[in-house]
């Protein structure tokens, strides 16, 4: 089960012709692949196109209604091979991932993809993570597209424009025979807007024609002589087609505008920002007029020689709005100009930051540089007000150091904390230890309140990541992989590849039922029951099935002495071969999502519920925080301590705790004060509570009022 | 052709900063209705993912009145994330989001209303430092005012508490209230209305927030952190009175005593005296006193004094599994479990506690002579390490985990003759010694020698760890009283000595100030 459902909003899916439809962009494209005919979709999730798996499992109805089939690929290679259905075949297929990391995944797939080419038409979307918020490295998928050719669409981030590339994109692929990307960027995925909607499209020709009727064509299969054929029609008949394909439907846009010496080609990705920027300088208003004309490249691959060269006839310079690095347009349109013997300047990564994210202040800067270089007289440059700017510094200064990063972190009552505080228990024995990390929820450990890991070479890969520590040593490394990295393919990378190599290193699964980290997606192991696919496949059974043989499956992670006391054999036994220790508890998040409905209907309903959550007495604190570094959980916080003597605030656990127990065990693992106490709630209390809880009132009571009258005080 | 272009309609620009599950994401969801109702085309986005992890996320909206669109084949371009300097609105669920906005430029004197809770949800930087990592609201406060052209900035969350709702709810109220978008207050509450879910608290919340906003401006609360505990009336000030319990007077002739120390060490005094009556009866707080009396003499300002009541205050009470017993039995306590953790008539509560007691500590509370014995004693020592190698869970609701915990808290008299309180007592005469010494030739030093002793604290390996570092830095005390600076020196080491656990800090400012002196 997801973490967010969109079982409602799938209903706006049914949508017909000549309806408005009002949401999310992910949703938007999930109506245009219905609305292309569509015959099959698959993916791995990932920020941005998390909620685009969701949404397409929560719509498995309206898909099925239609014929459409749905696969939740193992993971971004597997997606991509998933659109071969579409090299022998007149299906239409689409696949989903995120960039650059689900590129990089699936690339040996898209390069055999591409090299055979198309029948039907094949889309890949990926979801651009590049920027503010980004969690992967910061790199471009535009190259990927380049040495496979791949078409690859960046169009405008309004839902028309996106649409309208999901359809055109599977005309193109079709026509030209070439897989085709379309590159959304993730405040796109999620921008909330309104398109006119046509009808849903049933696939005329359907995967079960095609599995009853089989076909094959060896020369689209990437084998010699057939490869070599590839390379030379790519050139010579698909990237022709292509060019005429875009010429014709004007996939790419002019604006016109009045400083007809100038001009602006941007990535169509880019059209908003920089329409703002051209307000924001005077050169634009907010309906979309600009005095500048623009060449707006809702194709940034492959260029269009024609239109470019058009664009540039009479303009003393152009300026490229181009994210990212290397700058492949900015390049490729000097070769072009060049070849042609176009006199037109080209400016872009002069005058725009090479790298990082293309903000609004970063394109206004840049498009004011560009504007004050060819038409100065176009732009007042209005002193910014002296006040203004004075009052801007002072508060800038006032704040200095007052405004902490606030990374995201593990969630309150999170199973995998305890696993971390376990392991800096056994490190205050052991001594600290090389630690590879993996993708997931678990790389927070890296961050504060525990600075633990080394480093991270990819999904499934930290056990991989410690692979060349594996020599005869005192101290064993630690790696961890998640659930969802270890099905993705760390059951190979990192789990069998120990087991063949002998090593002796130590590596701990974490898993807590879900891909956590993506939006609480379920993957093999999962504990739920899921109507449409396979769980409950057991993580230490694959992890034996490849010949480990010392592993440990912990199924309550919050015992933070047994997980301390297990980390410490497998750290220290004398076994020979890989430890693999399976900590198992259910993802927080999800479970309380799961739970709390059901608890709070069962209060309602009068039935006796028991409630559970932690304190801290204010009295007995010291005010040290240990609790907080052993721990981190966001309800634990501090407070101002209410003794007059103390100034160190206290720890103070607020009510957003869910019990997990965790700060009771860390108290007792760690040896910490005694001021944690465990409150037990009882909802609906039956007679036997009641009365029990008399009799005991009765007695306390009355030692109580013994206790407080023995009691000094002040009068 | 060189025609400027007309003036034309711009859109509203609002940013949100929220913090996972703060509800942003209704804030804005109610916005777009709100505005989409009312002949408005909305935008909105954000970078979601790290919203759901508590992590800082910034929600971007425009919204553009459809009476600004001149022709239909030109809609408003609106743009996916704010510019600084071009954002009308900004709403901060929290004091220190609200400077990060400052920050990132979102602020601006010339245009920017901003909508501030001024309540602190901490960073996890300022929760784990080992004494105070907290930043000082009162600059978030002043750098707010400076920034924004309009602020209005009260405490939210308390309000959202008090009506049983949520910030968002509030915050939607005082954007109602500041009037900065164009539609009227009812149409605000359709929004909210036909959001469903939770309408009736949403809108109590909802009004609760217009009318604070609507009534003052700019009026900033100070958040409550800052404020210093209401009472100095002992170590249960903050606890709710346990109707008709009455305790053991301290003489009013006792508590006078105190008026012979300087203003500003008084209220310290007094309560030093209440909490070591409390502690061990009133021998013990004249005990206290006596103890005092030859620093006073000492003193210059009352900043000796003052410290020095405070630490030996704190040091006399020290926790041992007797207090912390007697403690957790008290009635005050009871009630203040029962506030804190909101039980309601119809529920019942139980209360467990965690603790860990260690054959050290059981055998400091037993008579000297006893723990001795058990501490060197091989075969005994390690039968009790046996049997104490597991945390235990007392159940003090309970008659059994009650009356356990009775009758630990009933060893009281028996205290004076424990272990520990010889050992802690010859500490606190040592120190008081030094203290004396130090002022006699080194005023300031002497001051820093008593609020070190603040670094001996907690219980097992926090205290243990603290008394190592407090007696390193009493070896020290001969070369820091050579220095000029000493006492800025002596501070900064306890600082130090406060920033981590492993103690790297502390070795690091120690041999810095090594480095110094041979410069
Ligand atoms: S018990 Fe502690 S760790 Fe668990 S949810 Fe409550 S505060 Fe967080």
């Amino acid at each position: 089960m997801a973490e967010r459902s969109f079982k409602e909003e799938v209903e706006k899916l049914r949508l017909g012709a000549g309806e408005e439809f009002r949401g999310e962009g992910i949703l938007a494209i999930t109506k245009a692949l219905l609305e292309s005919g569509v015959s099959y979709v698959a993916g791995y999730q990932g920020a941005p196109i998390s909620h685009l798996m969701d949404v397409l499992a929560d719509a498995n109805d309206i898909l099925e209604d239609l014929g459409v089939h749905f696969e939740n690929s193992a993971n971004e290679a597997t997606a991509a091979a998933t659109l071969a259905a579409s090299v022998n075949y007149p299906l239409r297929g689409a696949v989903t991932f995120k960039s650059v990391v689900g590129v990089n995944v699936a690339s040996d797939a898209l390069s055999n993809l591409a090299s055979g080419g198309v029948t039907g038409g094949a889309l890949v979307i990926i979801g651009e993570d590049y920027g503010e918020g980004s969690s992967i490295m910061q790199e471009r998928v535009h190259p990927f597209a380049q040495k496979s050719q791949i078409w690859l669409l960046d169009p405008r981030p309004n839902l028309p424009s996106i649409v309208n590339a999901v359809k055109k994109g599977f005309e193109l692929s079709e026509i030209s025979n070439t897989p085709v990307m379309l590159e959304v960027r993730i405040r796109a995925c999620h921008v909330h807007g309104r398109f006119e909607t046509s009808d849903n499209v049933r696939p005329s020709y359907t995967l079960r024609d095609a599995m009853e009727n089989p076909r094959r064509q060896t020369d689209r299969i990437v084998l010699p002589p057939a490869s070599y054929l590839h390379e030379k029609e790519k050139i010579e008949k698909r990237w022709p087609a292509a060019v005429k394909f875009i010429e014709d439907n004007k996939l790419n846009e002019f604006f016109d505008g009045d400083l007809i010496d100038i001009g602006i080609v941007m990535q169509g990705g880019m059209y908003n920002t920089t329409m703002r920027a051209l307000e924001l300088v005077g050169l634009a208003d907010s309906l979309g007029h600009s005095r500048v004309p623009l060449y707006v490249m809702n194709v940034t691959y492959p260029l269009i020689d024609r239109e470019l060269i058009r664009f540039a006839e009479g303009k003393r310079a152009i300026l490229i709005v181009e994210e990212g690095q290397p700058e492949f347009l900015e390049q490729a349109i000097n070769t072009i100009f060049r070849r042609a013997d176009v006199q037109t300047r080209i400016e872009g990564k002069g005058m725009l930051p090479m790298a990082g994210e293309y903000t609004g202040g970063v394109v206004r800067d840049g498009v004011k540089a560009f504007a004050r270089a060819y038409r100065p007289e176009t732009i007042s440059d209005a002193p910014p007000s002296n006040e203004g700017a004075v009052r801007i510094a002072a508060a800038v200064k006032a704040i200095e150091n007052n405004v902490h990063a606030r990374p995201p972190s593990f969630c309150t009552g999170c199973p995998e904390r305890p696993i971390f505080t376990a392991l800096k228990l056994v490190e205050r024995e052991l001594g600290t230890h090389h630690v590879s990390c993996d993708i997931g929820c678990h790389l927070f450990s890296i961050l504060p309140p525990f600075n633990i890991g080394a480093t991270t070479m990819g999904y499934g890969l930290g056990g991989a990541g410690a692979a060349a520590f594996n020599t005869k040593s005192d101290k064993r490394a630690i790696s961890f992989v998640g659930d969802g990295g270890f099905w993705h393919n760390g059951l190979t990378s990192s789990i069998g590849n120990a087991v063949f190599n002998k090593s002796d290193n130590v590596t701990v699964i974490v898993d807590n039922g879900y891909t956590s980290a993506t939006g609480g997606q379920d993957i093999l192991s999962s504990y739920a029951d899921n109507a449409i696919r396979k769980t409950h496949n057991s993580i230490e059974k694959a992890v034996r099935g490849v010949g480990v043989e010392w592993v440990r499956t912990l199924t309550h992670t919050y015992d933070v002495a047994g997980m301390r006391d297990t980390l410490r054999e497998a750290l220290t036994t004398k076994a020979k071969g890989p430890k693999v220790i399976v900590a198992q508890s259910e993802c927080m998040l999800n479970k309380q999502r799961r739970e709390r409905p059901l608890v709070n209907k069962a209060i309602k309903d009068g039935n006796r519920v028991v409630r559970e959550r932690f304190g801290v007495d204010p009295d007995t604190c010291t005010g040290d925080h240990s609790c907080i570094r052993l721990s981190g959980c966001p309800s634990l916080t501090v407070a101002p301590n209410p003794d007059p003597l103390r100034t160190e605030p206290v720890t103070k656990v607020i009510n957003s705790c869910v019990g997990c127990g965790l700060c009771g065990e860390v108290a007792h693992a760690a040896v910490l004060c005694p001021s944690f106490y465990r409150a037990s709630i009882v909802n609906n209390p039956s007679g036997w509570d009641r009365f029990k809880a008399k009799a005991r009132g009765a007695v306390i009571g009355f030692l109580q009022r013994r206790i407080a009258r023995r009691q000094y005080a002040a009068a | 052709m060189n025609a400027p272009l007309p003036q034309r309609q711009r859109p509203i620009t609002i940013a949100i900063l929220a913090m996972g599950g703060e509800g942003g994401g209704v804030l804005a969801d109610w916005i777009i209705d709100l505005a989409e109702s009312n002949h408005y085309l909305a935008q909105f986005t954000s970078v979601p993912g790290v919203a759901q992890r508590t992590g800082a996320t910034i929600y971007y909206l425009e919204i553009y009145p459809r009476a600004g669109i001149v022709d239909a084949t030109h809609e408003p371009v609106l743009a996916l994330m704010p510019v600084p300097g071009d954002v009308d609105i900004v709403i901060a669920s929290e004091l220190m989001e609200a400077g990060r906005a400052i920050q990132r430029g979102l602020i601006t004197p010339d245009r920017t209303t901003l909508i501030a809770s001024t309540n602190r949800v901490f960073a996890m930087t300022e929760k784990i430092a080992m004494a105070d990592g907290r930043v000082d609201p009162d600059k978030l406060i002043e750098a707010c005012g400076t920034a924004a052209k309009v602020m209005h900035a009260f405490d939210m969350a308390a309000i959202a508490e008090a009506t049983g709702s949520v910030i968002s709810a509030v915050l939607f109220g005082a954007t109602a209230g500041a009037g900065v978008l164009p539609f009227p207050r009812q149409a605000f509450e359709s929004a909210i209305k036909r959001g469903g879910k939770g309408i009736q608290a949403s809108l109590a919340a909802f009004t609760a927030g217009f009318e604070a906003t609507a009534v003052g401006a700019t009026t900033v609360k100070t958040p409550a952190v800052n404020q210093p505990p209401p009472t100095l009336d002992g170590q249960d000030s903050d606890e709710t009175p346990t109707n008709g319990v009455v305790h053991r007077p301290i003489p009013a002739q006792l508590l006078q005593e105190t008026d012979k120390f300087p203003a500003g060490a008084r209220a310290i005094a007094r309560a030093g005296i209440e909490r070591t009556a409390d502690y061990q009866g009133l021998s013990y707080a004249r005990l206290y006193l006596d103890r005092l009396a030859p620093v006073a003499s000492a003193d210059k300002d009352g900043r000796l004094i003052g410290e020095t009541a405070r630490q030996l205050a704190l040091g006399m009470a020290y926790e041992d599994t007797i207090r912390v017993a007697e403690l957790k039995i008290r009635p005050s306590r009871f009630a203040r479990v029962r506030e804190e953790v909101r039980v309601n008539d119809g529920q019942i509560l139980e209360i467990a506690e965690f603790m860990h007691p260690r054959t050290q500590e059981i055998a400091d509370t037993l008579p000297a002579p006893l723990g001795r014995f058990i501490l060197r004693t091989g075969w005994v020592r390690s039968l009790m390490d046996r049997m104490t190698r597991k945390g235990r869970v007392v159940k003090t609701s309970s008659l059994r985990g009650f009356l356990l915990l009775y009758m630990v808290a009933a060893f009281k008299p028996l205290r004076p003759r424990s272990l520990r309180y010889q050992a802690e007592n010859a500490y606190l005469e040592e120190w008081l010694a030094t203290v004396q010494r130090t002022a006699a030739t080194h005023y300031d030093l002497a001051i820093e020698v008593a609020a070190a002793r603040n670094l001996v604290k907690g219980y097992g390996d926090t205290h243990e760890r603290g008394r190592a570092r407090f007696e390193t830095l009493m070896a020290l005390l001969p070369s820091l009283s050579q220095r000029p600076d000493g006492a800025a020196q002596l501070a900064s080491l306890r600082k130090a000595a406060n920033n981590d656990d492993t103690g790297v800090a502390l070795d690091a400012a120690i041999a810095a100030m090594k480095e110094s002196v041979a410069a």
